[in-house]
């Protein structure tokens, strides 16, 4: 199969608009939650979230005007907004501005969400019980769509090659990176614009996953301290919103127009649970049997693996149970691992999780530096692996994994190089 | 300018991001003001709105300028 590297990466965080501010901040030990603003949750026991800081574009902030006209804004739920924005950032990061006709259909978009457009549909219900059918506006559906945010990016970049998406809950962004690579791998595209973007904090979907008893409750009178990846106090996820996308590109591709490659991607293991609908298996199977998939495809061994990015949500029982299994993968050389979660500083992206943490993974070699577990004051379990509490970490990094695991039982794992030629 | 074509206008330019100088009674939505179908679909759900009238869809074929829709609007209102 031929090989696939990563040459552009872009994203919209709770920490800021950009990849070099949210990583600036992630490595600071910042963190993106706050009272959640601009949506009704005084009657909700969970009234925090991890927004994204909007504002005129400086300091980090993003500003929606910077990348959709306002008019077009109207037509779409947030999270196409936010993967136009990240999917732009990652095109113009990568040099590729596919302008002949060969170039436009051998350039594919392959971008997920794991709820969508979740928010405008519950604000469209309440338009046709109040006023009825003709009142539904025509870009009700198109704004809506999961896969419209494939569509918009293909459309405003002119990207004719495969047009893709992935719906696979909190997994949804490892998929779209994983399936996307190996798109490229097998020849129906040579460079991929990849990721995940999702939008969930409204009262609908807040109300959900409180139904669930996904989410965190007892921090809401101090945000910055709710997500808490395998401490003792943790008590559920904090929703974050955002997208992350990257180009993906076939190497030779990328080594004929002299693109910077950031890392290979030599690995991408899929599984399933096949047990609860929300609950991870409690053997960590599902887990242990995708990291191994991936690995095995990578061609490296578990000992081999400098970092893993969790999926860590932050959740009473998921935590753990990731963590005996990547134990049990690594036997003897856990000792010698560094795995964080960054969702205990910018939440949990639901789709675009897996998106956002492979550029971390991806970060994390490029620059040596193994990113934080905030507020990991007191482990529920003993363990050799380093969580790497509080602060950032240095190290060398050149083979990482991220884990992203979803609600059906769908679980997915990426491994990344360091390019070595 | 009466009343009807103000609002009308100002609707217009609203929904489709114009200047107000090109908003003028020839402007074809699609041809002159980069409207799409579906655009001129949710322009004439405005107007019923904002008029609080309902245009049927035979009707609604027939509005394709802004002097269309201040002329129509302008006789449900007489």
């Amino acid at each position: 199969m031929r090989r696939v590297v990563v040459t552009g990466m872009g994203m919209v965080s709770p920490l800021g608009c950009g990849v070099d501010v949210t990583w600036r901040r992630l490595l600071a030990g910042e963190s993106g939650a706050g009272p959640t603003i601009n949506v009704d949750v005084s009657d909700l026991p969970a009234r925090i979230s991890c927004q994204i800081p909007r504002g005129d574009g400086t300091d980090g902030t993003f500003n929606a005007d910077e990348w959709m006209e306002p008019k077009e804004q109207r037509k779409v739920d947030d999270f196409i907004l936010y993967g136009i924005a990240a999917a732009t950032q990652a095109l113009a990061d990568s040099g590729w501005k596919p302008e002949s006709y060969e170039d436009q259909t051998s350039t594919g978009v392959l971008i997920g969400s794991g709820i969508g457009g979740i928010g405008g549909i519950y604000e469209a219900s309440q338009t046709l019980i109040e006023k009825g059918p003709r009142r539904i506006s025509p870009f009700f559906i198109p704004g809506r769509l999961i896969n419209l945010v494939s569509g918009y990016v293909s459309i405003q970049h002119g990207l004719k090659g495969p047009n893709h998406s992935v719906v696979t809950a909190c997994s949804t962004g490892a998929h779209a990176l994983g399936d996307a690579a190996r798109l490229i791998a097998l020849g129906d595209a040579d460079v991929m614009v990849a990721g995940g973007a999702e939008s969930p904090i409204s009262r609908i979907s807040l109300a959900g996953f409180v139904a669930c008893r996904a989410l965190s409750t007892s921090f809401n009178d101090e945000p910055t301290k709710a997500s808490r990846p395998y401490d003792k106090a943790r008590d559920g996820f904090v929703m974050g919103e955002g997208a992350g996308v990257v180009v993906l590109e076939e190497l030779e591709h990328a080594k004929a127009r002299g693109a910077k490659i950031y890392a290979e991607v030599i690995g991408y293991g899929l599984s399933g649970d096949a047990y609860h609908i929300t609950s991870p298996s409690e053997d960590g199977d599902g887990a242990y049997r995708c990291m191994s998939a991936a690995l095995k495809r990578a061609g490296v061994s578990p000992s081999d693996l400098d970092y893993i990015n969790a999926h860590g949500t932050s959740t009473p029982l998921g935590d753990e149970i990731e963590l005996k299994a990547v134990e049990r993968l690594l036997g003897n050389a856990a000792g010698e691992l560094c795995m964080s979660s960054t969702k205990s500083s910018i939440g949990h992206l639901l789709g675009a999780a897996g998106a956002v943490e492979a550029i971390f993974s991806i970060l994390a070699i490029r620059d040596g530096m193994v990113p934080p577990t905030l507020n990991l004051d007191d482990p529920s379990v003993e363990t050799a692996i380093d969580l790497v509490p509080h602060k950032a970490k240095q190290r060398e990094v050149n083979i990482a994994l991220s884990n992203s695991f979803g609600f059906g039982g769908t679980n997915a794992s990426l491994v990344f190089r360091r390019y070595q030629g | 300018m009466s009343d009807i074509a103000a609002r009308v206008k100002k609707i217009v330019i609203e929904h489709l991001g114009v200047e107000a100088d090109k908003v003028i009674e020839s402007a074809n939505f699609i041809d002159d003001l980069g409207a799409d179908s579906l655009d001129t679909v949710e322009l004439v759900m405005a107007f019923e709105e904002e008029f609080s009238v309902e245009i049927p869809d035979d009707a609604a074929e027939t509005i394709r300028t802004v002097g269309d829709a201040i002329s129509f609007l302008e006789k449900k209102a007489a």
